[in-house]
């Protein structure tokens, strides 16, 4: 791949005159504006690298609802006794000194055409580009019987914060020798090992604090991300204690009655203590209102991460179609740097160079046994395409997999710092 | 090097420390008390990292500046350069007097006077000898002049940079993860072309560098050595 790849150097600045629309939360003056939506591993990451990379020649603003963003990443960790809810908290502040402008607010509506954003408070901001980073919602009706409205009797816990709290505590409070249950997700879906490190937590609790309590785990799938690793630490660790059902056993067939607190597999009900129940997903409301999805997802140009749906637009992260990356924080922090070099050199005729994408993920599975998979990418015309991988073995040393979890922590605290500043 | 400190164990703990030599014998418990004052600044033991000084772990009979991914000062790298290799000797001179000896190092030490107290710490260091497989790998690895000539492209390497910042942090810290910020530029590269060539140990940085061309490597060795924490 070469520098001369890309087409954008050289495209004007044009300060558009969209600007001129009411309300604008702009820097402006002429200055190119750059709206994000989602302050997550994507949308904080863009946010961030571009207003510190263009040194004040673009105004950014970044649209987050929440004051505390709580990381998914590393919530088992809390659900497992290893983090605090606090030590997955950041703030934007960071972002805001950064010369971010950091609004508390939802995005509710988009008018591509007119290049703006509205905002729940009544707000309409601008744009000259826009990146979506909005992360999941869940398809409606994906497993019978459970809508988020159910989501307190049978908490997904798949955005991390309240939902997280509300599952740790349902765990806690679990009779002796309970159930817990957990319907996972088919794919495509954030976080692939995140349902099975989750198992993995809620068994190292469960082993520590309610020892003769059993996991059952309804998957619409037949296999899962690091399978072997996940099995063989579970007969490790956690004996007799994780009954994974399979959809060639009936995990695909599932429903739930979150009134009397049962889960059906496959015609046979039975009564569980605790029932996570993690849904389909699809791309966060707002890529949908902004009519970039197709079907669940935002497709997007692997080069730059721009919809395939308006040049303008770019989408980050779990909610993007882009080919063979995982969705996770570490691949939506990774797209993000590409993006931001793609708008720098759009908006300001900086240099573009070519993109590299890489993810690496790693789960907890007791206490100092990591393990990690991953692998880097490149842009090709069709999609995001994968270069090269790795993954844990099974039988690593107990040193090995200390070493994995060390690393775990130094790239929490470094993605972290990434995001926040 | 191995053989001078197997007999200078054998005599200590056979109670003839005192016996008439030229060198006095160290004794690696007395050494270690010792190593408090080194410590501030340098790990030793199998999960040694570089801190403000460089991980000791098996220092002893290696090329003087010779681990990969530290920033040594330039009278060390010279020295190191010229085939100078701690051995006892040298680090006995060198730790009698750090401000003379490889003069414009930047080891902020006043030195040990006791010759007794010098050889019980090179005592102590020796005992962590073959416990750090990094430096042992890094080792017989060789990068051309040609390629470590490569003049980076700081602001290529600006970008390419991004990659490596969602593990390693730009202020230095490390909590986990080593710091590469302020490396010397040949050390970034030898240590990105080990892993290249996976000579060093790392699944996700063998596969991030398995992608990156000299140019690359050497674009990052020049960004992160300006970079500042």
């Amino acid at each position: 791949m070469t520098l001369s790849r890309r087409k954008f150097l050289g495209t004007s600045v044009a300060a558009s005159a969209a600007l001129a629309a009411p309300m604008s939360f702009a820097a402006g003056h002429g200055k190119p504006h750059v709206v994000v939506v989602g302050g997550g591993a994507g949308g904080a990451t863009a946010a961030r690298y571009i207003a510190n990379d263009s040194k004040g020649e673009v105004a950014v603003t970044l649209i987050e609802p929440t004051r505390t963003y709580y990381t998914c990443f590393f919530s088992n960790l809390y659900l497992g006794g290893f983090k605090t809810i606090d030590d997955l908290g950041h703030s934007y502040g960071g972002l805001a000194a950064g010369g971010v402008n950091v609004v508390h607010d939802w995005a509710v509506g988009v008018d591509r055409s007119a290049k703006t954003v509205t905002l729940a408070g009544g707000a309409t901001l601008s744009y000259d580009k826009l990146v979506l980073s909005p992360g999941i919602d869940f398809v409606e009706g994906a497993v019978e019987g459970w809508d988020l409205t159910s989501q307190n009797a049978m908490p997904h816990a798949y955005k991390a914060g309240s939902q997280t709290e509300l599952l740790k505590s349902q765990l806690m409070a679990m009779p002796q020798g309970g159930t817990f249950a957990m319907v996972a997700p088919p794919n495509p879906y954030r976080c692939p090992p995140g349902p099975y490190e989750r198992v993995s937590m809620v068994a190292h609790f469960l082993k520590e604090n309610n020892p003769t309590a059993k996991i059952i785990v309804a998957d619409p799938k037949e296999k899962f991300s690091k399978m072997a690793l996940f099995q063989e630490g579970w007969a490790n660790h956690y004996e007799g204690m994780v009954d994974w059902i399979g959809s060639d056993f009936g995990g695909d067939n599932v429903s739930v009655d979150p009134d009397a607190m049962t889960l059906s597999i496959d015609g046979e009900v039975m009564n569980v203590d605790v029932c996570n129940v993690i849904p389909a997903m699809k791309a966060g409301r707002i890529a949908e209102i902004a009519g970039v999805t197709d079907g669940n997802w935002a497709p997007v140009n692997a080069i730059d991460m721009s919809s395939k749906a308006d040049a303008d637009v770019y989408v980050l992260g779990d909610s993007s179609q882009q080919g063979d990356m995982p969705k996770s924080g570490f691949s939506a922090n990774s797209q993000a740097k590409v993006c931001a070099n793609a708008i720098r050199g759009a908006l300001t005729g900086s240099r573009v160079f070519p993109a590299k994408f890489s993810n690496t993920c790693w789960s907890l599975i007791n206490t100092n046994d990591g393990v990690k998979v991953g692998a880097t990418y490149e842009a090709t015309d069709e999609k995001i395409a994968k270069v090269e991988g790795f993954i844990s073995a099974t039988g690593e040393t107990a040193d090995v997999r200390q070493s994995t979890y060390e690393e775990s922590e130094g790239w929490y605290a470094g993605i972290t710092a990434d995001m926040f500043g | 090097m191995f053989r001078i400190f197997a007999l200078g164990l054998t005599l200590t703990t056979s109670g003839a420390a005192t016996i008439a030599v030229a060198e006095p014998v160290g004794d690696p418990a007395s050494g270690q008390k010792q190593f408090r004052r080194c410590a501030s600044c340098h790990m030793i033991g199998p999960d040694a990292q570089h801190r403000v000084g460089p991980a000791l772990t098996n220092v002893i009979g290696t090329a003087i500046a010779s681990a990969p991914d530290f920033a040594y000062s330039d009278a060390l790298r010279v020295a190191g350069a010229e085939g100078g290799i701690w051995d006892a000797e040298t680090l006995d001179a060198y730790l009698a007097n750090p401000r003379q000896v490889f003069k414009g190092n930047r080891m902020s030490f006043r030195g040990l006077r006791n010759d007794q107290d010098r050889a019980d710490v090179i005592a102590y260091i020796e005992t962590f000898a073959d416990q750090n497989e990094a430096v042992d790998v890094a080792e017989g690895f060789a990068v051309s002049a040609e390629i470590l000539a490569i003049e980076g492209d700081v602001e290529y390497g600006e970008y390419l940079g991004s990659e490596c910042k969602t593990c390693h942090q730009p202020s230095g810290d490390d909590d986990g993860i080593p710091n590469i910020v302020g490396l010397a530029v040949d050390d970034f590269a030898i240590a990105m072309h080990a892993y290249r060539e996976k000579f060093r140990e790392n699944s996700v940085m063998q596969i991030i560098a398995s992608r990156l061309n000299d140019e690359e490597i050497a674009a990052l060795a020049a960004y992160f050595e300006e970079l500042e924490n």
